[in-house]
């Protein structure tokens, strides 16, 4: 009897702590079979968030459930933060993204694009009390919020170092960066316009929308670069559920007419 | 305006509470691996060999110099990419499993230092009369000095208890379903952000008020030095 026999007692159930951790959980996002792991930052409403029983609910997770379906596939969602969901792909944890990312050149070098699946681009909302900003030309000394990572977020950088916006503030959600436009902090929200539309008609009376598009853009789904097998399937199974109406279904489920249109 | 309120708080709180069960497994497994590995950094930092003691005290030094939510972005994105790259093969691990790993390990560095005081503030005349009494050494610590240091050292330890749990909320960032993240989620699908932050807040108090009395029964039975 030592010492080291009492230390080996405490590794042992310290190991046996450990395996009770593991034995609920799926250890790996398996890339082999037919089931993909697809990421997804769920606080973005009509596009992607969770129901009251914590399911993946909105356009982008029925869409990658009929693509799927056409293809064979199983899926499994993933919730991770927007701006950690391209180094996932990278590192393999996740085999897909589906989260409203918009197309650009520069996530390109990092990531394969399926081909666009619906319209977006940015919009810029104001306090509904705000009639000074009019239009992209009035941000001059403004501060603005927005989602980390986004594309609004890349666009307001720009303005920033351009020297037309003041401040920019970055949040790890749409809502949060509603919020310090609602409570006052900051001037606009640069967001996708899709989004932002869903929250200015479920928030009535503290936001509205200016009808300018800045900056045009598609959503894309993404793949790992040179994964070719999986993107061949998911543009086969999208442009399947593009011809045969099912997409278009979907669209009309989550958005209002108006929003199918194209936003350019 | 107030209804609506009430509305809300009453409407996120199963959302909130099933979080509140995650974050609960969450902590107590998390102090399962604090405590079973704290107390052997302890027992590393008091033994007389350089070989063991420095280690220990490098571990505790890089634990508690770093923030946990560095640690916890780092075993969940860090070390994966690390693993995928050296590999050549994807590797990931499960969030909620990152989340006690990272919790534990942080909480040991921390319990380590809980045992290493409590151990060192015992009368030397404890261990010198049980050996005088003819216990060996590891008699003398699993029957004297262990149950005396482990009665000093339930008041730090329920505080650390009660700061791991609060530090959960940070397992938010990466995706773990506890009670910020639960929030977080029904505000983004009902857009209540106030009425949503202020449920979060009760129930945290509800369960660090719960498991504080806990302890102060648990430290009156012990009859616990103060």
């Amino acid at each position: 009897m030592s010492i080291g026999r009492f230390l080996t007692a405490i590794v042992a159930v310290a190991s046996l702590s450990f395996l009770a951790g593991c034995s609920e959980e799926t250890p790996t996002a398996g890339t082999t079979a037919k089931k993909i792991v697809v990421g997804t930052e769920p606080t973005f409403p009509p596009f992607e968030s969770k129901d009251e029983a914590g399911n993946f609910v909105g356009f982008d997770i029925d869409m990658v459930k009929a693509i799927a379906a056409k293809q064979g596939l199983e899926v499994e969602f993933k919730d991770l933060p927007f701006d950690s969901l391209i180094p996932a792909l990278q590192s393999g944890q996740i085999d897909m993204i589906a989260s409203g990312l918009s197309i650009t050149d520069e996530r390109k070098k990092a990531v394969d694009y399926s081909d666009p699946y619906i319209d977006a681009g940015l919009s810029i909302a104001v306090k509904k009390s705000d009639s000074v900003i009019k239009t992209s030309a009035d941000l001059k000394g403004k501060s603005a919020a927005v989602q980390q990572g986004s594309t609004g977020a890349k666009k307001a950088e720009e303005l920033q170092k351009a020297g037309t916006l003041k401040e920019v503030r970055q949040f790890p959600t749409v809502p949060l960066a509603m919020m310090e436009l609602a409570k006052g902090s900051v001037d606009v929200v640069i967001n996708d316009r899709p989004v932002s539309e869903a929250f200015v008609a479920a928030q009535p009376g503290e936001i509205k929308l200016l009808d300018e598009v800045i900056d045009a853009d598609s959503y894309g789904l993404a793949v790992r670069k040179g994964n070719t097998e999986l993107l061949t399937k998911i543009n086969a199974g999208l442009s399947t559920i593009k011809a045969d109406g099912s997409l278009k279904g979907i669209k009309d489920k989550y958005f209002k007419p108006a929003i199918t249109q194209p936003t350019k | 305006m107030p209804q609506e309120y009430l509305h809300h708080l009453g409407a996120v709180l199963p959302a909130l509470l099933r979080g509140a069960w995650i974050a609960v497994y969450v902590v107590v497994a998390a102090e399962l691996i604090g405590v079973s590995f704290g107390l052997i950094i302890a027992l590393l930092r008091l033994s007389k060999s350089r070989w063991m003691n420095i280690p220990a005290l490098i571990y505790v030094d890089l634990i508690r110099g770093t923030p946990m939510l560095v640690q916890i972005l780092f075993l969940y994105f860090g070390l994966p990419s690390l693993i995928s790259a050296i590999s050549g093969r994807p590797w990931s691990i499960d969030p909620i499993l990152a989340g006690i790993l990272a919790l534990g390990f942080n909480s040991a560095a921390y319990v380590s230092e809980v045992f290493r005081t409590a151990i060192g503030s015992l009368d030397k005349g404890q261990t010198e009369a049980a050996r005088a009494l003819g216990l060996n050494r590891l008699q003398t610590f699993r029957f004297v000095v262990l149950p005396q240091a482990f009665r000093w050292a339930i008041p730090p330890l329920g505080n650390e208890f009660i700061t791991l749990l609060k530090d959960t909320s940070l397992l938010s960032v990466i995706g773990v379903a506890e009670i910020l993240k639960e929030g977080q989620l029904y505000a983004a699908r009902t857009y209540a952000i106030f009425p949503t932050y202020i449920g979060i807040a009760i129930v945290y108090i509800v369960l660090t008020l719960t498991i504080a009395n806990v302890l102060r029964y648990v430290e009156r039975k012990l009859k616990v030095p103060t």
